[in-house]
């Protein structure tokens, strides 16, 4: 394992998960490890399983099999009366969920709140800190992603890099241990694909743990320390950026990256 | 114009004000809360409770409020089991069959509504809200009633004024509300079409104070769209 923390334990660690819907089988038994300050980008076509594979880390989508282990503890799921797979105890999600960061495609903020209300929400609301504590504190992280004057704007108000750092900021309110990304940048103008990636960045340089999915060959190939290739819901091909760039193994990863490293 | 006979009138029609007020807004209370309780329901993914809760909406929609006044206020009497239980001191005055029916009848038509307003809020949202940790009853409350709530005011604005002009069908059991007084009058004096001006002269007034407060309040929870930025964008929305 290629863990830098300062136990043997992983921060997150995802075993055999399975994941079908319908007849289509997305995910077809998926293990990975992220150690504390790994950062790994996860690869793959479009129904490659990526997403999927991020959303039942936190279970957003509950894993037809397998198991999800967050920093030890493992999130014990049955089979329900109508034969779907469930939580045997949401209260244990939903603490899980805050130690598991997301932050989506489509930004997915509360479009009520301004953009500050929306970084304390949680850690008021969910992890009951002092409301004053919690506004210095988004203040703080505001001003780390660049958009401390717009803190009592509407998201409607904001372009999608800035939106997209709001919501970054939001996650990191949480103190989270492991951040998710699932494909921040993809729906994003172009040129504002690079202040996201930038923070993100910054992110990875702190040391946080960061389970990417994306699109980003540069963010992949300079700022990750492991990339895994998903290929039709397996993990096709997986090691160090470096390696895996200059000398892919698999057909399927070659493929790839020559269609989305040509631009 | 017999202005004096206007304003006599006037007087005398005033006086069922309170009772119409009253049976508009407890109906409307009650109903809101019942409602709400339905559109749950419906949203359950339960079966069974989607199944009742569509049963319930589709009697009380399809049918006129007048029949299902006519039905509290002279079918329920007609069983004994009614009649002897504790519910019968209530059931037997047509005050609390007319607040039972319009309070049954709006919780139909507003839980449709609640339902828009809840269905409205972007499904992002609700996961973000689910991925910071937050539970299901935080959720609806601080992320699904905020934004649900802007969405139904408009169409439930229609329902509050709707039932406030529907209270006067409380006349035709006997209530002496404002329509209830008018016929009376009519009847002693023969002058409908005076009265009838009144008495739908009031209904406009307490009409134009309803929806001038829904608006007001419809501002104030939506500040997020009251901002230049998007003014400029959004048409006007009156």
């Amino acid at each position: 394992m290629m863990g830098s923390g300062s136990n043997n334990q992983p921060a997150v660690s995802a075993r055999n998960l399975r994941k079908r819907f319908g007849a289509l089988e997305v995910l077809k038994g998926i293990s990975l490890d992220a150690h504390e300050g790994d950062v790994i980008s996860i690869l793959g076509a479009s129904g490659s399983g990526k997403s999927t594979l991020l959303r039942c880390i936190n279970l957003l989508e509950i894993p037809d099999d397998g198991e999800v282990v967050v920093a030890g503890e493992s999130i014990a799921l049955r089979t329900g009366r109508r034969g779907r797979r469930e939580p045997v105890d949401r209260a244990q999600v939903d603490r899980i969920r805050m130690q598991v960061a997301m932050v989506f495609q489509n930004f997915n903020l509360w479009s009520h709140m301004t953009v500050i209300e929306n970084v304390i929400e949680a850690p008021v609301h969910v992890q009951k800190r002092p409301r004053a504590e919690a506004m210095r504190e988004a203040e703080a992280l505001l001003d780390k992603v660049g958009i401390a004057e717009k803190r009592d704007a509407y998201p409607a108000h904001l372009s999608g890099g800035q939106q997209q750092r709001a919501a970054i900021a939001r996650a990191l309110a949480m103190h989270p241990r492991v951040m998710l990304f699932d494909e921040p940048t993809s729906a994003l103008d172009p040129e504002l694909v690079g202040e996201v990636l930038r923070v993100m960045r910054t992110l990875a340089v702190e040391g946080r743990t960061m389970l990417v999915v994306t699109h980003e060959m540069g963010f992949a190939r300079e700022v990750s320390n492991r990339v895994i290739f998903l290929n039709q819901g397996v993990i096709e091909e997986e090691g160090k950026p470096a390696e895996l760039f200059a000398a892919p193994k698999s057909e399927r990863l070659r493929q790839f990256l020559s269609s989305h490293l040509q631009v | 114009m017999d202005f004096d006979f206007l304003k006599e009138t006037v007087l005398l029609l005033l006086s069922g004000v309170p009772l119409l007020l009253q049976l508009s807004f407890f109906s409307i209370a009650a109903g809101a809360l019942f409602a709400v309780l339905l559109a749950l329901m419906r949203l359950s993914g339960n079966p069974v409770l989607d199944y009742a809760a569509r049963s319930y909406v589709f009697v009380f929609r399809g049918t006129p409020l007048l029949v299902q006044i006519f039905l509290i206020y002279y079918g329920l009497g007609q069983f004994p089991e009614i009649r002897q239980s504790f519910l019968w001191p209530f059931l037997r005055e047509p005050y609390w069959c007319a607040l039972l029916a319009l309070t049954l009848n709006t919780a139909a038509y507003s839980s449709e509504i609640i339902r828009g307003g809840i269905l409205s809020v972007p499904f992002g949202q609700i996961e973000a809200a689910r991925a910071c940790g937050m539970s299901r009853g935080l959720i609806f409350r601080r992320i699904i009633v905020p934004q649900g709530l802007i969405v139904a005011l408009p169409a439930y604005g229609n329902e509050i004024i709707l039932m406030t002009r529907s209270t006067a069908l409380a006349s035709t059991i006997t209530l002496m509300e404002v329509t209830g007084i008018a016929s009376k009058l009519i009847s002693e004096t023969f002058r409908a079409v005076e009265v009838f001006i009144c008495a739908g002269a009031i209904y406009l007034i307490l009409n134009f104070a309803i929806s001038r407060a829904i608006a007001l309040l419809e501002r104030r929870l939506s500040p997020q769209f009251h901002t230049p930025a998007l003014a400029a964008a959004v048409p006007e929305r009156a």
